[in-house]
């Protein structure tokens, strides 16, 4: 019987599991454990490490038997442009203020999708931008400059 | 009666002007998200809840939770009119609405789920204001033993009940218990899982983890399996429903109810199991069966009162207990916390104006909500061409705003961004988010209420098998574990899910 590891859901999830599992175990083996009258706070966060790694060995087991495959497609450009578009909205609201933060993420975060139409776009970005304005900066009083200087 | 006093009490905080305001505000929206596809109530309250900072709590709360049931409302004009369903809740109203709508029949089947959901919101008002206090007045005498009892009964059904994969979900339960360990700890002050980065000794915000897992990878799981929206919108010209039509939905309604109000406390029942559930009575109960499938009424009428009764019967335990049933009732709840009142059977004493007031416009809601959706269907209908590339843009400016202004800091953002492509990861394994939303926002509560039963019952774990309603708590969480189980019900499990 030949397995294909790399589409193998189950067994991914339980790889998943098992690994954040050990993480949190690692990272918190020198946590005070306690005792069971004065629990440290090692104790909760290791037993529940425990538990998971537990679960994960069965989740990742069981998909060893049943190879089931992961369903659907998965967006490489949905998966780096968007969270990128956050990101980038979080810095140039830092830098360059509220209004260049906002267009940054508007036309970024569409270009993660398959169809992108530049007018569109650009009409959507200055709606959504007249409206955050109006309800964000001006309505509830969020401290952000629209346009930083430098 | 105490109840009425407390009803009219509770009328006079829900119809103040500003508290009518956002409870508009809130069906406005609900029915919003419920009628487009691809965004769900989760993530609108999640996306919105910043903005309610503002507010006070009662105005708050009054708006958030007008948007989690305006979304049941919303969901089944989408059902009916392009069989698609809005919610997922609306699956089922998919199956007779949408026929009744070809055959020119929408808007009798609009008015019957409308009248069917009014009738269950206006019950379940009076379930909540009847049993609630009563559950409040027992839950005072709970000690940190049973509450820890009692938490971990309501994250094991939920693992248990909700769709999916038992032993993923009950894996996700305790990932996000381990999620709350992240930050300081309250008692020792000792820092977890922060690994010297400043910002997560305050732990990780719930709306961080609930946007980017709910909101973000839902949005990449459309972008990456785009649905095609083919808009066959039917005319909706006469929106009376017949004599007939009423006297065939009035048993359904009722029935529809009580499954509903039944499923809603259960912790992990969705709607849509409720509305499954209301749909096979009726099929079972109907003199002719084989009219089901080909437009029958009460395939609409009982599904849509049961998935309305549900979603506000979802509030006794967390309003009573402090015990979320649902992802949507976590995160209210996380807000509740936010807003400085600590969840429980003290809501009711300490914030009268609050418990009754919330309770109040959720009549007052309903209410709106058949105005609002019945004369306005056209509306509603129209924004349904709006293609999905021009509604994430505005999902993400929401939520990116939103997650800003929760420290006005760029950290909250990366982090969301990093939970998004987890929860789309999630999403491509099969192992639902719900479960984990409930354990990070119960994780906490959890750890004080073992290190509390544990320091009183002098270290001894069996303290939680000695008290006798720990105990009972404890015994209904393995009856439920061993019922699930069971090979036979383990295969209708399935065959519920797939159909």
């Amino acid at each position: 019987m030949k397995l294909e590891f790399h589409s193998n859901k189950d067994f991914w999830a339980g790889a998943m599991f098992i690994a954040i599992g050990a993480g949190a175990m690692f990272s918190a083996r020198n946590y005070p454990f306690g005792t069971s009258l004065r629990i440290g706070p090692g104790y909760y966060p290791i037993i529940l490490s425990g538990i998971l790694i537990a679960f994960g060995l069965y989740v990742m087991l069981r998909g060893l038997r049943k190879n089931e495959k992961i369903q659907g497609n998965w967006s490489i450009r949905a998966l780096i442009v968007l969270p990128f578009s956050m990101v980038l909205f979080g810095i140039l609201m830092k830098l360059a203020g509220f209004i260049p933060a906002l267009i940054a993420l508007c036309f970024v975060s569409a270009a993660s999708g398959r169809e992108f139409k530049f007018t569109e776009v650009l009409l959507l970005t200055i709606f959504l931008g007249a409206l955050s304005v109006t309800l964000f900066v001006w309505g509830l009083g969020l401290p952000y400059p629209l346009i930083r200087k430098f | 009666m105490e109840i009425f006093d407390n009803l009219i009490f509770g009328f006079s905080v829900a119809l103040t002007y500003e508290n009518l305001l956002y409870c508009f505000i809130g069906c406005f929206l609900g029915t919003l998200i419920g009628v487009l596809p691809g965004i769900g109530p989760t993530a609108t309250v999640a996306m919105l809840m910043p903005i309610t900072f503002v507010l006070s709590p009662v105005a708050a709360m009054i708006m958030l939770a007008g948007i989690f049931y305006g979304a049941e409302y919303g969901g089944s004009t989408t059902a009916i009119l392009v069989n698609l369903p809005g919610e997922m809740s609306s699956v089922i109203t998919c199956i007779d609405g949408h026929q009744m709508a070809r055959q020119g029949r929408a808007g009798p089947a609009l008015a019957i789920a409308a009248i069917g959901s009014f009738f269950a919101g206006t019950v379940c008002t009076l379930i909540i204001a009847l049993f609630g206090p009563l559950i409040a007045d027992m839950a005072l005498m709970f000690t940190s033993t049973e509450y820890f009892s009692l938490m971990m009964m309501g994250l094991v059904f939920a693992a248990m009940l909700a769709q999916g994969d038992v032993v993923k979900s009950l894996a996700m339960v305790v990932l996000g218990l381990l999620m709350g360990c992240v930050g300081t700890d309250v008692d020792s002050g000792f820092r977890r899982f922060s690994f010297d980065i400043i910002e997560l000794s305050d732990g990780i915000g719930f709306l961080v983890i609930a946007i980017g897992i709910f909101a973000m990878s839902e949005i990449m799981a459309h972008l990456s399996d785009p649905e095609e929206n083919t808009i066959l919108t039917s005319d909706v010209r006469r929106l009376l429903p017949s004599k007939d039509d009423i006297k065939r939905s009035i048993g359904p309604i009722i029935r529809g109810t009580g499954l509903g109000a039944f499923f809603g406390v259960l912790p992990g029942t969705g709607p849509t199991i409720a509305a499954f559930s209301s749909y096979i009575v009726e099929k079972r109960l109907a003199k002719d069966p084989s009219r089901f499938g080909k437009g029958a009424i009460e395939g609409v009428a009982g599904p849509e009162a049961a998935n309305n009764a549900d979603s506000q019967c979802k509030f006794i335990p967390m309003l009573t207990l402090g015990l979320p049933a649902s992802a949507t009732m976590a995160l209210l709840l996380g807000a509740l916390m936010i807003h400085g009142i600590a969840p429980g059977p003290t809501v009711m004493t300490l914030r009268p104006d609050l418990f009754w007031g919330l309770i109040a416009s959720m009549w007052v809601g309903n209410l709106m909500l058949l105005i609002l959706n019945l004369p306005l269907v056209g509306i509603w209908v129209s924004l349904l061409k709006v293609p999905y590339r021009r509604l994430f843009p505005a999902i993400m400016v929401f939520s990116c705003i939103g997650i800003y202004s929760l420290n006005n800091s760029p950290f909250e953002l990366y982090l969301t961004a990093f939970f998004g492509i987890i929860g789309f990861v999630l999403i491509k394994f099969e192992c639902s988010p719900v479960p984990l939303i409930l354990g990070f926002v119960l994780g906490p509560m959890m750890e004080e209420n073992l290190r509390r039963a544990l320091l009183g019952s002098r270290g001894d774990p069996t303290i939680f098998l000695t008290r006798p309603i720990s105990l009972g708590f404890i015994i209904a969480t393995i009856l439920v574990v061993i019922v699930v189980s069971l090979p036979v019900l383990r295969k209708k499990r399935g065959s519920i899910i797939i159909d």
